[in-house]
């Protein structure tokens, strides 16, 4: 490894192409053309040194700008990928996957979910170009930011000839009285708040350097965002499940190791009503039918009091009344319950009354509780109802028996046998939603049904998630990086005494305009000249050389 | 200096590596994740079974039990309910212990379900949907096997095709 | 009130359209001065302040629609592309104010009517915020997003500027050919608002029983005639117009039929544009670039994707996830309108790696602006339209 002594004495490393001290060119077939490149400050970018081991190469493959965009736009295209048709998580659970994609899109669909499309971002593939870009991050971070603090910390005031010749703006000029020049010049540089490093009588005027920092102070947000991406995979750092309560009861909430308990008081789904609510909104009330206003769970939190196992009836302690509405999620101890679904007018009981078929006379009536009934109730005077069998999701199944589908009560059914003083054996009925059979022939009582009752259920998600933390650390991180990177300019101008001459050069990351304006700002009643702008002197030559082509 | 640089590479890239390596490994075994998992103590509870009788779990510590949890409506675990009968009948005088969690559907459904199988081994009711909850029971039917010391051996989803499974399953929990 | 709001928006819209000539007159009367040190032109005075009283009439728009509302008036595609449209001039005002170049004025203006008039085609009813749109994070993630996308289509107008004056117009090439591809894709939307709004006042109404992707009969309004109709299409009354084509149940008859509507219109419109120009549109707007120097263009084009790259990564990203963890549960789902948020946002990271990094400034920079844009308007219409989701209620 050889380093590079400079005319002016300073040891630069290997590679350098301009001199961290001075600006000489030492690398003169990389530093060609009339102006520098100045992106790196041609310090020297350690991964284009060396290549020798696995190690370096694989170094010095991350380590390139090219193969990072490469994985930006492998990333964007792929993930355009994934909005053709809904990931699984969005398609409905009516039927299984293969058979969705295929049934709502043909030959596409399925080569969608043959692909594996439907599943995108949590693909392996996926993940490793997520992967490639953090390890991109990290390595072309590391391989500039460090040369360019040198090559920035290094920096002397006063810069090589050829160096400041070769800056987009730069211009020479005679002057009487030198040094009241740069006192003027220094004044005015001052109210403009640059820094200002002399030097043999040279100026090095500088501002906001700090800008320079921007992409890596936002690289290292990104990283730490994608740092919660990985954690997240730790188990017990993020919970996602779903509570689904009937109103009026009471249930443990999952994840919490039975520490907390929910109850739903009410659920409430109201609509916009056109004659109450804002008159402005009547007719987009018309043409959309209706629209939902507010989904809301009134709960109350309650914590475990005793040591009672699940199963057990436990010993509550209330911890507060709250009510769940979307965008009001109800938090306590690092948990959130979010209101997402709901189901309106599950049934709860079911009212029948037993009557004599001929006299159409009633004698009593019974209350089932759908979701647990009891097996006899008795309607007093010999007359009673026995429950044989109970079908809460009734459905005949393949061989023709009735069966239950689920033990959610959607739509019940009944074998009832009914005991009165005449058929003290008892007579057999199967009662379902608008059927009544008696399955032994012309029974003498029947049970008529006479009312519902109804309970709406709603359902919660629950969630925690212990690496918000490190998410919104990543995104603040790189909010102010980006912010410091484009909002600041990184500016300075050299001042050079040479003979009877005064040599200006000035240099910005960007925004020139705002460079060139300010320089003129400051150079005025000096008596220097402004720079010319050796960038747009090209361009008119240029277009001057194009247009006498065309002539 | 040289040797330096190379080592500091290598760290970094190592680093690099193995999180990536770790969150591909997450990422792919994120879904075979059992809340109750093997070799953790099976969390303790206290059910009543259809005869009024509590069952605690933990009282069966140095037995090994079959815990299996099912459903009326899943016609699986009304195919497998039968072999685990059987076996029951036939281990009572070992140390196993089978017992079988509803899901919390009401008494009537259970009762009748119990009659129709003629079923004699302790069917517990979870009606409070705790326990299945702290046992994080998505589908059905489930079969966890505790050994005597408490601890889970091993997690069995889906039906149990026939007897010799729960032979098996006995085998390995025995003390 | 409601029918103040609305007036203030045409009034606005009349205002805009007659400050472009205005900042067209003052690049005639710049030729042969140097524009650097020259001040305020006289006709590109009165072009700003024109522009100016018409942004404080769009902005009372804004303020009466909120006030009649109750909320902010960003929930619906209207509104957000309206404000967007506002968004656009704002942006512009404030370049104006920095770099003084009225030329500007002649390729975003345009681009902002035509923005509003296109949001001018959907529903314009004040609607109930529905319970997920009931947040404050409503205000703070939409409005930051629209700026955000507004100044990086400054950017696009810059590009397009730039474009038009350093491609070689003497010569059939690949980037004659693109830059046309602009124009059309341009003439289009025009063509898109010609033909709703023509149909629109003469009340166009025709209904057709379809099959739908389920295999259920269902019935489709169109507002346009129908040249594509939907699967099984019959007509209901007589007499009316009959499909020529139609399409399978997966795909909204109506809204291809719209677009084909718009892209053979605007392929009239463009050829006729064409008959009478007896040049390519590209080259016959070069010389009202004649005055701007490129480097400066690019400058322009450069700073807005700075400027807007921050803002559109606080309101598109950081407000989004924010408010996403509060009302869906989750501050990232994959739904198709954050995806398209992120593409944007890695579109934009690639531009800023390729400027900073690998030195494309001037013409190819100036192409990524303009596919940048592309980007931006795909998911402004496309996926809100095209790809439902979560997000599809702002439709």
């Amino acid at each position: 490894m050889k380093e590079v002594k400079c005319e002016c004495g300073h040891v630069n490393p290997h590679g350098t192409v301009l001199c961290e001290s001075c600006g000489l060119t030492l690398i003169e077939e990389k530093a060609q053309g009339k102006l520098h490149d100045m992106r790196y400050e041609g310090s020297a970018r350690r991964s284009q040194t060396y290549n020798k081991t696995i190690v370096d190469k694989i170094w010095n493959f991350f380590s390139s700008v090219k193969v990072g965009v490469w994985l930006i736009v492998i990333t964007l295209v792929a993930s355009a990928l994934g909005t053709i048709f809904p990931q699984e998580m969005y398609i409905p659970t009516i039927m299984t996957a293969a058979e969705y994609y295929e049934d709502q899109y043909g030959w596409l669909g399925k080569l969608y979910y043959d692909l594996g499309f439907h599943n995108l971002y949590s693909s392996w593939w996926y993940l490793v170009l997520i992967a490639s870009i953090g390890v991109s991050l990290v390595i072309c971070s590391i391989d500039r930011a460090i040369p360019l603090y040198r090559a920035l910390n290094k920096q002397r005031v006063t810069r090589h000839e050829s160096f400041l010749k070769r800056q987009r703006l730069f211009t020479t000029s005679a002057s009487e009285n030198i040094d009241a020049s740069f006192e003027k010049a220094k004044e005015n540089l001052a109210m403009k708040r640059y820094k200002i490093r002399e030097e043999d009588g040279n100026i090095l005027a500088e501002k906001g350097r700090f800008s320079r920092w921007g992409p890596y102070v936002n690289h290292c947000g990104l990283i730490i965002f994608l740092l919660g991406g990985i954690l997240r995979f730790v188990p017990g750092m993020y919970i996602d499940d779903m509570l689904w309560i009937r109103e009026g009861e009471t249930k443990v909430i999952p994840e919490t190791n039975g520490e907390y308990y929910l109850e739903n008081k009410e659920f409430t789904l109201e609509v916009y009503d056109k004659d109450k609510d804002n008159e402005a909104f009547s007719e987009a009330i018309e043409n959309a039918g209706m629209v939902p206003k507010n989904f809301q769970s009134d709960v109350i939190l309650y914590k475990k009091a005793d040591d009672s196992l699940p199963g057990e009836e436990a010993k509550l302690e209330q911890i507060k009344e709250f009510n769940i509405r979307v965008n009001e999620p109800l938090k306590f101890d690092g948990y959130a319950l979010y209101q997402t679904e709901y189901r309106l007018g599950e049934l709860s009981t079911m009212s029948f009354t037993m009557m004599n078929k001929k006299s159409k006379e009633e004698f009593g009536e019974l209350t089932i509780e759908l979701n647990d009934p009891q097996t006899k109730y008795d309607l007093g005077d010999g007359y009673s109802v026995e429950v044989m069998s109970y079908f809460p999701d009734f459905e005949f199944n393949e061989s023709g028996e009735p069966t239950t589908k689920s033990r959610i009560p959607n739509n019940p059914a009944f074998v009832f046998k009914m005991f009165s003083p005449e058929k003290p054996e008892g007579e057999i009925s199967f009662v379902a939603i608008q059927q009544n059979l008696e399955p032994f022939g012309d029974n003498e009582y029947q049970l008529r049904f006479s009312g519902i009752e109804t309970n709406d259920v709603t359902g919660l998600t629950v969630r925690k998630d212990l690496t918000l933390w490190l998410f919104a650390l990543g995104g603040f991180i790189f909010m102010i990086g980006v912010a410091q990177g484009s909002y600041w300019n990184h500016r300075r101008i050299w001042l050079r005494r040479k003979d009877d001459e005064i040599w200006v050069a000035a240099h910005t990351n960007k925004n020139w305009h705002g460079l060139k304006r300010e320089i003129s700002t400051i150079l005025e009643g000096t008596g220097i000249e402004e720079p010319l702008d050796q960038l747009q002197e090209n361009e008119n030559q240029d277009s001057e050389k194009k247009n006498s082509n065309h002539e | 200096m040289k040797k330096q640089r190379l080592l500091i590479r290598t760290v970094i890239l190592l680093v690099l590596g193995a999180a990536v390596v770790y969150t591909l490994y997450a990422n792919f075994t994120k879904d075979d994740i059992q809340k109750v998992a093997v070799g953790k103590k099976a969390p303790d509870f206290v059910l009543t079974d259809m005869n009024g009788e509590q069952h605690r779990l933990s009282d069966y510590e140095g037995k090994g039990v079959l815990l299996n949890f099912w459903a009326t409506w899943c016609k699986p675990c009304e195919r497998e309910m039968p072999y685990m009968d059987k076996q029951y009948q036939e281990n009572q005088e070992e140390d196993v212990q089978i017992l079988a969690v509803n899901i919390g559907e009401s008494n009537v459904v259970v009762n009748e379900f119990i009659k129709k199988h003629d079923l004699t081994f302790p069917i517990l009711n979870d009606k409070k949907q705790e326990v299945q909850t702290v046992y994080g029971i998505g589908n059905l039917p489930i079969t966890f096997l505790i050994g005597p010391d408490g601890n889970v051996v091993n997690v069995h989803e889906g039906e149990i095709i026939n007897e010799q499974v729960v032979i098996d399953m006995i085998k390995e929990i025995k003390p | 009130m409601a029918s103040l709001s609305s007036n203030l928006l045409l009034i606005a819209f009349i205002l805009y359209l007659v400050a472009i000539p205005f900042f067209g007159g003052a690049i005639r009367q710049k030729k042969g001065l140097d524009e650097e040190k020259k001040s305020f032109d006289k006709w590109a005075k009165i072009g700003i302040v024109i522009t100016i009283i018409g942004f404080i009439a769009q902005l009372g728009f804004f303020i009466t629609r909120w006030i009649v509302a109750g909320h902010a008036p960003l929930s619906n595609l209207f509104e957000y592309t309206t404000f967007f449209g506002m968004c656009l001039v704002a942006s512009f005002i404030l370049i104006y104010f920095i770099y003084k170049t009225s030329i500007l004025g002649m390729f975003v203006l345009p681009i902002a009517l035509l923005i509003i008039a296109y949001a001018s085609m959907f529903p314009r009813e004040i609607s109930p915020l529905i319970p997920a749109l009931q947040s404050h994070w409503l205000q703070i993630h939409v409005s930051t997003v629209a700026l955000g996308e507004a100044i990086l289509a400054v950017s696009f107008g810059a590009a397009l500027i730039y474009l038009v004056k350093a491609i070689d117009h003497t010569k059939r090439s690949k980037s004659t050919f693109w830059l046309e591809v602009i124009m059309y894709s341009i003439v289009s939307v025009v063509a898109f608002i010609a033909v709703t709004s023509t149909f629109a006042i003469t009340d166009y109404k025709a209904s057709y029983s379809y099959i739908d992707k389920n295999g259920y009969e269902a019935e489709m309004d169109y507002t346009i005639p129908a040249v594509i109709g939907p699967n099984e299409w019959k007509v209901i009354e007589d007499g009316t117009f009959e499909p020529w084509v139609q399409v399978p149940g997966i795909i909204n008859a109506k809204k291809l039929n719209t677009v084909v509507w718009s892209l053979v219109v605007g392929l009239g419109l463009y050829f006729l544009i064409r008959l009478i120009l007896r040049k390519r549109i590209g080259a016959a707007l070069q010389p009202l670039t004649k005055n701007i120097k490129l480097d400066l263009v690019d400058e322009i084009s450069y700073r807005s994707v700075l400027i807007g790259f921050p803002v559109f990564t606080l309101g598109g990203l950081v407000f989004a996830m924010i408010w996403a963890q509060i009302a869906w549960t989750r501050f990232w789902g994959w739904d198709p309108k954050e995806v398209w948020a992120l593409i944007t946002w890695l579109f934009y990271a690639a531009f800023l790696h390729l400027r900073l990094a690998k030195g494309w400034h001037g013409e190819k920079s100036a192409w990524l602006a303009v596919i940048g844009f592309a980007i931006i308007m795909f998911n402004l219409i496309a996926v809100n339209l095209v790809i439902a989701g979560l997000h599809s209620y702002a439709g």
